[in-house]
């Protein structure tokens, strides 16, 4: 192990690593808003959009977001739509990430019982009252774990968009790699840089998942 | 109208050898699963013992397996190895390598999970009506487990499929480089083709998951 490399890679390491996390958090942002939107339409079957977001979630959750960059940054400007790699990432991994937000949302709401709505009704809420006092916040603490897996499974799908020329982590190391074969160097580096932006968020899920777990109605 | 790739998709053998690309992706994920599968099933049974050193050993291999993106995996295990030990691995080798891996991970978790997941009170049973200890597991415990985790496996090939795609980064010639090789072919003579090949892949690989998908949900909505 070099420490001089090490020490000369690391700015360039910073950069990619900043590259990653900007578009990792923008593109989970908007993931999480096309989630809720989705389970929301698929929870109360709003005909014909239902449908559609149906079919968007299975699109999307069956294929690999590698190929799913490779349609929007290679095939798209073919059919007269183009965009920057830097859109492209933040595109591709919004819609990758919206269809397994929905799918989770969708499967927290169902976990609630219909009987809980039922009570709350009963007690004189309203409709909507019910939804945000009484289902929400469970719905919510049912779903941390499935959030949480979520949110590191799509920080850590960032990793492939170098395919499209975006310079992230991936990019350097192999940019390095080749250029000046210190290869154990740039690996080690690769390896830290990662760890630290997981990590900490590893650790922030455990920790919101047992802050969280107070949903334990009706057992 | 310009071409958009389908002219070129029928053109030739173009069809046959994207899914010959899209069948060496397959094999290396269902070799993978072929071994990952078993191994995993044996590292969920260690994980529950409570010998604190094996707790603490496949607790470790757990997460380092699991925190990393697994196209990191592929990079160390492709690139270190050849610089730490000599190795001359080929692409699919290590891909084969890393998957295994991962996929032994993520099936003993799985495993934990629905061995952890039987109550206490299932065993007590057993053992209060008489039965053996094998008898509690053959009867009681092995058919409860296997319902809960036969979905979640067949859920772990689909993932082990879309995560071989990025087998392509490390040079294996798989379906992206054979519709990349066509695309550059074309260049000149179907220069909008990439959009129609780009989403033909697309839908090779929904193809390939989704029915699998479907199964595991089926199988998972009947047994619980």
């Amino acid at each position: 192990m070099d420490w001089e490399v090490i020490v000369q890679y690391l700015p360039l390491y910073g950069e990619a690593a900043k590259l990653t996390l900007c578009i990792g958090w923008m593109g989970i942002l908007f993931a999480v808003g096309i989630g809720l939107l989705c389970a929301v339409i698929t929870h109360y079957r709003i005909p014909l959009l239902w449908q559609l977001v149906r079919l968007y979630v299975e699109l999307f959750r069956n294929t690999p977001l590698l190929v799913q960059l490779f349609f929007l940054y290679f095939g798209l400007p073919k059919a007269g739509i183009p965009m920057t790699a830097e859109t492209c990432g933040t595109l591709g991994l919004a819609l990758l990430g919206g269809s397994y937000m929905a799918e989770a949302f969708r499967s927290s709401l169902c976990a609630v019982p219909v009987m809980q709505t039922e009570s709350a009704r009963s007690l004189g809420m309203t409709r909507t009252q019910a939804f945000v006092y009484v289902v929400l916040p469970q719905a919510v603490s049912v779903g941390v774990p499935a959030f949480t897996a979520n949110v590191i499974f799509l920080l850590k799908e960032t990793s492939v968009f170098s395919a499209v020329s975006l310079m992230d982590l991936m990019f350097t190391a192999k940019d390095l790699i080749g250029l000046y074969y210190k290869t154990a160097e740039s690996l080690a580096l690769l390896v830290a840089f990662y760890l630290m932006i997981l990590l900490p968020v590893s650790v922030l899920g455990s920790l919101a998942e047992r802050r969280m777990r107070y949903a334990g109605s009706g057992d | 109208m310009p071409d958009l790739g389908i002219e070129v998709l029928f053109a030739g053998r173009n069809m046959a050898r994207m899914l010959g690309g899209l069948w060496v992706a397959l094999r290396i994920s269902l070799v993978s699963a072929a071994l990952g599968i078993p191994s995993g099933i044996l590292l969920g049974v260690v994980m529950r013992m409570k010998n604190p050193v094996t707790k603490i050993l496949t607790r470790l291999y757990l997460e380092v397996v699991r925190i990393l993106p697994q196209l990191v995996l592929l990079f160390l295990v492709f690139f270190g190895t050849t610089r730490m030990f000599g190795w001359n691995l080929e692409a699919e080798t290590a891909a084969i390598i890393v998957f295994t891996f991962w996929g032994t991970a993520e099936m003993g978790d799985l495993v934990r999970g629905a061995l952890a997941g039987i109550p206490a009170h299932q065993y007590e049973s057993g053992a209060a009506l008489g039965l053996t200890m094998p008898q509690i597991y053959r009867f009681i415990v092995i058919p409860q487990t296997l319902r809960r985790l036969i979905p979640l496996s067949i859920n772990l090939v689909t993932r082990m499929i879309k995560t071989t795609s990025l087998v392509m980064m490390i040079g294996v010639v798989e379906v992206l480089k054979v519709t990349q090789q066509i695309i550059e072919a074309n260049r000149v003579a179907h220069p909008q083709a990439a959009f129609g090949l780009y989403g033909a892949v697309f839908v090779f690989y929904f193809l390939a998951c989704w029915p699998i998908s479907l199964l595991a949900g089926y199988l998972e909505k009947k047994w619980s």
